[in-house]
């Protein structure tokens, strides 16, 4: 049955987990996505699952790995300077191998910062925040239907890599309210075996689940292990929206709610004639790379704009080809880039000149 | 009472990497032979710390979760709320339950958790060569107290059973040792009843056991276990707590 519903980014990806089949949810207050919390603290033991205010957020994805070791699929969300304490567990989860989903509603850093929406996160969430050579899939919606959408994706995708997903939203999107629709029956939770979960050793070997190895050798294989996974996830899970890329001179970068303000900016330019395009990646990680090379072998000037300083545009520069140039527009600390800031800007680097 | 010497079903048949005289052999027999009676080998799961005994695993025929150091009881609640048919528990020693791990004990405890915890407590770190513990004894020489425990440097040692033994949410608390056979048998009656306690669903119990390291207390196994008599049990009372 399809359902409308007018609720905000951070109830949505409450309701999406649950929908997904989310039965575990660990978490620790912090603005600006205290209402995620506040949704699972209402309505998953309603519906069949377990909620935990943990002590901290140390605890919060220590709680997500046992829950997930168990087999079952479980979620915490924080904010940005909750999630630098998740990192420990982030690392521990990549090792083991164990599926999570991990919400970040992102705000302006560094330290405390302050409770206003910024993407100044990509490094942490696409780069390994933890120690060890590890990925996260990294899901960026652009919108509240989206954050439901790549919710329900981040638990499938987790399930068949045994990996953590990291919905990186902000406080832009996690506050603010659309109407979604769903469609629960259409779109039921897929069943993915777990022989590898601690549900007590009857009638087989036990199962141990665990990221240290002892000896040397056997840590490097088990790397390579994971390399190799995180290889296949980037040949196979890249996801990305373009629009005016047939035509355009100038493409504007940007993910996440940036890309909402970014494609207004767009849609401007082009009622004045001017041929500019959007690319939004989709998946920060594995990025869109390829494509976005793909578009650089006709359009040579990028303009990345990001809630940040520059940090997504570092790996479109990595991706373009030579001879096309990145150019960066961001503002950070809270500070959102306005339609007209990324006109002036996009305009600016179109004719040099002027 | 039957003679029985078969080697326990939860123990794999192998020889362990514990030093000669520590106290973790004794007491991953008796856990072994605690689950083998109460018949619930098949469905218990084991959360080992980090320290000494991370890689027990290797030594109990049992699911085996490791933990981030401290986490052991944050990963332990997870497993058995999802879980509550199960049998969990988790064996940590002093620096992962009361230094690293204080907060998760504190509020896996206050939650009133239906976990079982074992409590090595051996005064000092082992795995990494012998340092202070929450629990290091005043005076007492480790690699980072030359001069001895010093407390106005260092504070007191840590009596995390008697802070816990305070809170509503905990049904039991003891502390045992395994210095003699008399406290070794005491122990292993200890810790079947704090399995059983979790069986019957009465909640949150710890068995904190003084535990020898003759390696890191720069003594003989039969010195190591002396000293637990004459100086360790002294501060760390012996008895049930709650």
């Amino acid at each position: 049955m399809i359902r409308k519903i007018l609720m905000s980014g951070n109830e949505a990806m409450g309701e999406a987990a649950i929908a997904a089949g989310c039965k575990f949810y660990a978490g620790y207050p912090i603005t600006p996505q205290n209402e995620l919390t506040a949704y699972m603290a209402t309505e998953l033991p309603q519906r069949g699952g377990i909620f935990i205010q943990s002590e901290s957020e140390l605890a919060a994805i220590s709680m997500v790995y046992g829950a997930s070791a168990s087999g079952v699929r479980s979620m915490t969300s924080s904010s940005s300077p909750g999630i630098s304490l998740k990192q420990e567990g982030l690392s521990y989860i990549a090792g083991a191998q164990v599926p999570a989903v991990v919400i970040n509603v992102m705000r302006a850093g560094p330290g405390l910062g302050n409770i206003w929406p910024a993407q100044s996160d990509y490094f942490q969430a696409t780069k390994g925040g933890g120690h060890g050579d590890y990925r996260m899939i990294v899901l960026a919606p652009s919108s509240v239907q989206e954050s439901y959408d790549l919710t329900r994706l981040g638990f499938h995708l987790a399930d068949r890599y045994r990996i953590a997903s990291m919905i990186l939203s902000d406080g832009l999107l996690g506050q603010m309210m659309e109407g979604i629709e769903t469609d629960d029956e259409a779109r039921a939770p897929l069943k993915i075996d777990k022989p590898w979960a601690l549900t007590g050793a009857q009638g087989r070997r036990p199962n141990i689940v665990q990221s240290l190895y002892i000896r040397r050798g056997d840590v490097e294989k088990h790397n390579i292990v994971l390399q190799k996974k995180y290889r296949l996830i980037a040949s196979r899970e890249v996801r990305f929206e373009g629009k005016f890329l047939d035509d355009a001179k100038l493409v504007v970068v940007a993910y996440g709610s940036m890309s909402r303000i970014a494609g207004a900016a767009v849609d401007e330019l082009r009622k004045q004639g001017k041929k500019i395009g959007l690319f939004r990646p989709i998946t920060l990680w594995p990025f869109p790379s390829k494509e976005l090379e793909k578009v650089s072998k006709r359009v040579k000037k990028f303009l990345v704009v990001e809630m940040s300083y520059g940090q997504m545009v570092e790996d479109a520069r990595l991706s373009v080809k030579c001879g096309a140039q990145v150019s960066f527009y961001g503002r950070g600390g809270g500070g959102v880039p306005t339609e007209k800031q990324i006109e002036r800007e996009v305009l600016k680097f179109l004719n040099p000149k002027h | 009472m039957t003679k029985n010497y078969k080697r326990t079903e939860s123990l794999y048949d192998v020889a362990t990497h514990y030093c000669a005289g520590c106290g973790h052999g004794i007491l991953h027999r008796i856990v072994a032979e605690a689950i083998d009676e109460l018949g619930v080998r098949e469905k218990t799961i084991a959360i080992a710390p980090v320290g000494c005994a991370v890689i027990a695993y290797d030594y109990w025929r049992l699911d085996c979760a490791e933990a981030a150091h401290g986490r052991a009881l944050a990963v332990a609640t997870a497993i058995k709320r999802v879980q509550p048919d199960k049998v969990v528990f988790t064996y940590q020693g002093d620096g992962d339950l009361a230094a690293i791990g204080t907060a998760e004990t504190i509020h896996a405890a206050n939650r009133g958790e239906n976990l079982t915890v074992i409590f090595v407590n051996n005064a000092v770190y082992g795995m990494t060569g012998g340092q202070m513990a929450p629990t290091t004894l005043l005076s007492q020489k480790t690699a980072t107290t030359p001069l001895g425990r010093d407390a106005k440097l260092a504070g007191y040692p840590l009596k995390i059973s008697e802070m816990l033994a305070l809170l509503d949410g905990v049904y039991s608390v003891e502390r045992t040792s395994v210095s003699n056979p008399k406290e070794v048998f005491n122990t292993k009656r200890a810790i079947k009843q704090a399995f059983e306690n979790q069986i019957q669903n009465k909640g949150f119990s710890m068995v904190e056991v003084l535990s020898m390291c003759p390696t890191y207390w720069d003594k003989t196994p039969v010195d190591a276990a002396k000293w637990i008599e004459d100086h360790m049990s002294q501060y760390f009372k012996l008895g049930k707590l709650k």
